[in-house]
């Protein structure tokens, strides 16, 4: 198992997402800085939160057009798992891997707090198992309102890509999305930080259980041997 | 005029006269100028008179107030064990280090950007935040956590709310985008800061001993490279700036004010460390904070007994036609000053190339002890460093009493004929008290910052204490910090008052399981040419001090703002505190938050007895006057050990110290966790002569705990062997209601009502209309 | 060529700062307002001159980076040829 945390200039929540990996699910990470242009043969590759380029223009808008995201870009077209965490997010959403797009919060305001989550029916490419129906993650974003044209809503819910929901909207996300997968089922993006709740102290320890329904599908086996 | 002995300036603008206007409109006094004469042995060029104006400004020579920081203690005294020494001491570097053990260590500062925030609220408080996150990294440490402490005026003011808006949005912006959490702090809404709003920012970086770096220019030859941003006309003049009093003159002076970029600057945090990583290769590093080039170069050179020569043509300018004045004195943002070991240029430039930043070699370092700035090739400033830095001016103000305490000082409520609190005054004081901003809940606030990033927080804003898990090596540590100033109580009392400052700050770590290891403090004050406000200064530092020396609580270091006031008047006198504590064992870290109903509460400390200077004084009877409330520091030390000791065995399920509101405040706040819960009291069996006194008197030494029945009696015997009073008040319960019992009567109040005017009392008044 | 790249919120995409702004100006007195959207200017200064392919390569830079055209409109105008 090998798992890739992307690094862009800016990236700050690139250490936490690194930990929940490495130390919370015990599994080998490493960095991979935004001038390389090669994955070197990754099993899952981690955009994580920050503010890529200062969120200049539009959050992601820059890091997208990063040296390292034309590997990604094949990775992913090839069927390599992908996830995107907040700031990861929001540059899966602007390179095209993800549908959709996330603006400015409803309140204009920057919002830190743990929200709970209703976990969806995403299908088996997302595998839940000891998700439940509800968990509860933190959230940290100013720009997490998450936004989609009615024909790609449509689509989004018959093909079952919508991965959680907000219980109680914090950003005014259509829907309450709070994170969707693409139709293949290999690109995945949440604006809450499973990176911030793995922790013994950390008020919830659910960011465990979804970095694992992430893997769980392609690899069923490890992820029952790190639980 | 004698002809300075420098060739005329490339600038032609800048070769015209320095007439005594000129002087005067640098701020220097006219003695001062001759002693900069003298110090040159010439006439100054223009440049010179700036570079003298900014390094002998009183932001930053503290030319008023050196004498008095002098009384701080600013090492452990007595039996000097490893842990927890000072490893820089105040005033010998950018921040003051401290040992936190197993070769790991912590910097910490806090710091003050008052008037930049006054005229540009948003730019100002997240400059502030860049800045002293700058200090703390140019100590060679990775920054891991931010607190603030913010004064304002009343929130009924549009201008007001148009500053709070402006600063929180402004800090969170900065540090949200830096990447590191805000975690704590505290914040004040009192008149007397109208106009003048007070922004604090203090960071605190890890590191092991042997990355410690110092801001020391040495080895003749070596190179100076400028890294960061490009240098443009930000912030001309910013710190001679801060040394005029604000006036209506000062919105003009927004060229004074700088606009930071949290982006770069988190890439220079990680160019740096990556730099200061490589063994041998940096000598020394300054950050360029006020008075930017200008006072990085001479102070590293001071510091290192060396020289340094530059040359302006090789700084980075994002604007055209900047001439040396402007470049010298430019306050732009998110730059540093590096002596690299000579030969090793390389290095330095591929670390700054991976992040896609400027790294321009400068000058050198020489052996004339001279700063010596050239432009195109010409001489334009050649100054000896330490007349900068060692031979600023230093002044004895006068302190003169004010007037005002021989009647506040005297003042009781039995002399001035107040009514005690009746049972219905009670029952509405209560969610008066909790819902003014003061006491309010901040949630509005502190949801605005990222108080998460970097995954180590564990006790979120919201409690006595931020505490954080520090990550060094593979190993873990656990810290607590807190920020406390009640001005009020500096105001009528000085010396007190900032002995509670300190006070309060220490017995809000230990609330948190926490031992307190070393301060620092950010002093604001009015102008000091006044004697009443010198007298105020002189007064607090006196106290802060003898607070630390007594809890052997050394100063590491810290911030003097001045010439806090307007044409309405000075600031109350607010010498902020921030103390850091170390928690030995996770199972110690302790919470404000009453568990599970059944929790016995046990108030410690005795009843509270006496009412000057407290909330309840000035929101009810709309007074600001009393002696600031009793401090006895063998009792508060007899306090604190036993409430450690007492947590350490395990029995403390919440601990919660008295502060503003008093007793029933701190209970409410007790309850107001993430449980709906609620507590009968029986306060009718201890001494009160006054009831406001006993239900809201803000009385020092006094913390509530909630301990589990079993422990109870232990808990008491201790307290009793320890000489601490402990009385027994009541227990937690999950009706939702809180019902005390007193000699007068009963009261009652339904929690969450009260819950919903305390969480949404800023919120509600930040949707006020009004731009301001 | 001096060139200014317009870039708003798509009418129908919701615009938290352009409703919040609006409030703002109608509590400044502002009567009658009816709409209000915030965007941003993107001003560029290029040497060469106006042609059909430089104007093919901006319409691609606009999609690509300057505007989200899933949320965003765009328009320039180009001065000074």
């Amino acid at each position: 198992m090998d798992i890739a945390v992307l690094q862009f200039p800016g990236s700050n929540c690139d250490q936490d997402a690194f930990q929940l990996f490495s130390r919370g699910l015990r599994l080998p990470t490493r960095y991979v800085w935004h001038k390389d242009t090669r994955l070197g043969g990754a099993d899952l590759v981690v955009l994580p939160g920050g503010f890529s380029y200062g969120d200049y223009l539009r959050c992601g808008a820059i890091a997208r057009f990063s040296p390292v995201m034309g590997a990604v870009l094949e990775y992913a077209r090839k069927g390599g798992l992908v996830l995107g965490i907040c700031n990861g997010f929001q540059i899966l959403c602007e390179a095209g891997l993800l549908p959709g797009a996330l603006i400015r919060n409803s309140s204009l305001e920057f919002r830190c707090m743990t929200c709970e989550l209703s976990v969806e029916d995403a299908g088996p490419a997302f595998n839940p198992g000891a998700l439940g129906d509800r968990i509860r993650l933190p959230i940290g974003h100013g720009e997490g309102n998450y936004r989609i044209d009615e024909a790609g809503r449509a689509r989004l819910e018959a093909n079952r890509q919508v991965l959680l929901r907000y219980r109680e909207n914090p950003n005014g996300s259509l829907e309450g999305i709070a994170g969707v997968r693409n139709e293949g089922g290999n690109v995945f993006g949440m604006m809450p930080h499973p990176d911030r709740a793995f922790e013994r102290f950390h008020p919830s320890r659910d960011g465990l259980s979804v970095a694992r329904a992430v893997l769980a599908a392609r690899f069923p086996d490890l992820i029952r041997q790190s639980a | 005029m004698k002809r300075a002995g420098l060739p005329p300036n490339p600038d032609p603008v800048l070769n015209q006269l320095v007439t005594p206007e000129l002087v005067k409109k640098h701020g220097l006094l006219p003695d001062e100028f001759e002693q900069a004469r003298r110090h040159l042995g010439r006439d100054l060029t223009l440049t010179e008179l700036g570079i003298f104006s900014v390094m002998w400004s009183e932001h930053c020579s503290y030319k008023n107030t050196r004498p008095l920081l002098k009384g701080f203690p600013t090492e452990k005294s007595g039996a000097t064990a490893e842990f927890g020494r000072v490893l820089v001491k105040a005033g010998e570097e950018n921040a003051g280090i401290i040992d936190v053990g197993d070769g790991w260590a912590i910097a910490f500062k806090i710091e003050s950007h008052n008037h930049p925030s006054a005229i540009e609220p948003f730019e100002g408080a997240a400059t502030g935040v860049g800045g002293i996150i700058r200090d703390i990294f140019t100590m060679g440490a990775r920054p891991v956590l931010l607190t603030n402490s913010l004064r304002f005026g009343e929130l009924d003011s549009a201008a007001t709310r148009r500053l709070l808006r402006g600063v929180v949005a402004g800090i969170a912006h900065y540090g949200n985008c830096v990447g590191v959490p805000t975690v704590g702090g505290d914040i004040y809404f009192d008149r007397s800061y109208e106009g003048n709003p007070l922004v604090n920012a203090l960071c605190l970086g890890t590191l092991r001993h042997d990355q410690i770096r110092r801001g020391k220019a040495t080895g003749l030859g070596n190179p100076v490279y400028y890294v960061g941003a490009a240098t443009g006309r930000d912030g001309l003049g910013g710190a001679a700036f801060a040394s005029r009093e604000l006036s209506a003159e000062s919105a003009a002076d927004r060229p004074a004010v700088q606009k930071g970029d949290p982006f770069m600057e988190k890439l220079l945090i990680e160019a740096c460390l990556e730099m200061m990583a490589v063994p041998g290769l940096v000598v020394g590093i300054q950050d360029m904070g006020a008075a930017g080039l200008t006072c990085s170069t001479c102070e590293t050179a001071s510091r290192g007994g060396a020289g340094i020569e530059i040359e302006l043509d090789r700084v980075p300018q994002r604007e055209p036609g900047m001439n040396s004045y402007e470049i010298m004195l430019s306050e732009s943002q998110e730059r540093m000053l590096v002596i690299v070991q000579a030969g090793r240029e390389g290095e330095i430039e591929e670390v700054f190339a991976k992040w896609d930043l400027h790294a321009s070699r400068v000058g050198s370092v020489t052996d004339t002890g001279r700063m010596v700035v050239r432009h195109h090739g010409v001489p334009v400033a050649d100054i000896p460093a330490s007349a900068l830095t060692d031979g600023a001016p230093v002044y004895q103000r006068e302190a003169r009493r004010p007037a005002y305490l021989d009647e506040s000082s005297r003042w009781t409520p039995e002399g001035a004929g107040l009514a005690d609190v009746g049972i219905a005054g009670a029952q509405a004081a209560l969610p008066r008290l909790l819902s003014h901003p003061t006491i309010a809940s901040k949630r509005w606030v502190y949801r605005q910052y990222d108080h998460m990033v970097q995954h180590g927080t564990v006790v979120l804003p919201g409690s006595d204490a931020a505490v954080v898990r520090l990550r060094l090596g593979p190993g873990e540590k656990f810290i607590a910090i807190s920020n406390d100033c009640n001005g009020r109580y500096c105001y009528l009392n000085p010396r007190r008052g900032a002995m509670i400052a300190m006070v309060e700050c220490l017995r809000n770590l230990v609330c948190a399981g926490a031992t307190p290891l070393a301060m620092t403090d950010n002093l604001n004050f009015g102008n000091p040419y006044k004697p009443e406000n010198f007298y105020q200064l002189k007064e607090c530092v006196a106290g802060l001090a003898e607070a630390c020396r007594f809890f052997d609580v050394p100063v590491v270091g810290g911030n003097v703002s001045l010439y806090n006031e307007s044409p309405a008047g000075a600031i109350d006198p607010t010498p902020t505190v921030s103390v850091v504590g170390f928690i030995e064992s996770e199972a110690h870290i302790t919470r404000q938050f009453a568990g599970s109903p059944g929790g016995r509460l046990i108030l410690l400390g005795g009843a509270p007895s006496e009412i000057g200077g407290s909330q309840f004084l000035g929101i009810i009877h709309g007074m600001k006057t009393g002696d600031a409330p009793a401090v006895d520091l063998d009792a508060e030390k007899a306090l604190q050990g036993f409430l450690l000791g007492q947590i350490k065995a395990g029995r403390v399920g919440a601990a919660h110290d008295l502060s503003e509101g008093g007793l029933l405040v701190a209970v409410c706040e007790m309850l107001f966790g993430p449980a709906p819960l609620g507590a009968e009291l029986d306060l009718s069996g201890l001494p009160a002569p006054r009831q406001d006194a006993l239900l809201f008197g803000e009385s020092q030494g006094r913390v509530v705990i909630s301990a589990a029945p079993a422990d109870e009696p232990a808990v008491m015997a201790a307290a009793k062997a320890a000489g601490v009073p402990a009385n027994p008040i009541g227990e937690v319960t999950a009706n939702g209601k809180l019902g005390v019992r007193t000699a007068r009567g009963p009261l009652e109040w339904d929690v969450s009502v009260l819950r919903v005017g305390w969480e949404t009392s800023i919120e509600t008044a930040m949707k006020r209309p009004g731009l301001g | 060529m001096k060139i200014k790249v317009y870039v708003t919120p798509k009418r129908n995409v919701l615009d938290p700062q352009g409703a919040a702004v609006g409030h703002a100006l109608e509590s400044l007195g502002l009567s009658g307002l009816k709409g209000s959207r915030v965007g941003k200017v993107v001003e560029l200064d290029v040497e060469g001159a106006d042609s059909p392919q430089f104007r093919a390569q901006l319409d691609k830079l606009c999609r690509d980076l300057l505007s989200n055209p899933v949320i965003e409109d765009y328009h320039y105008e180009i001065a000074g040829a």
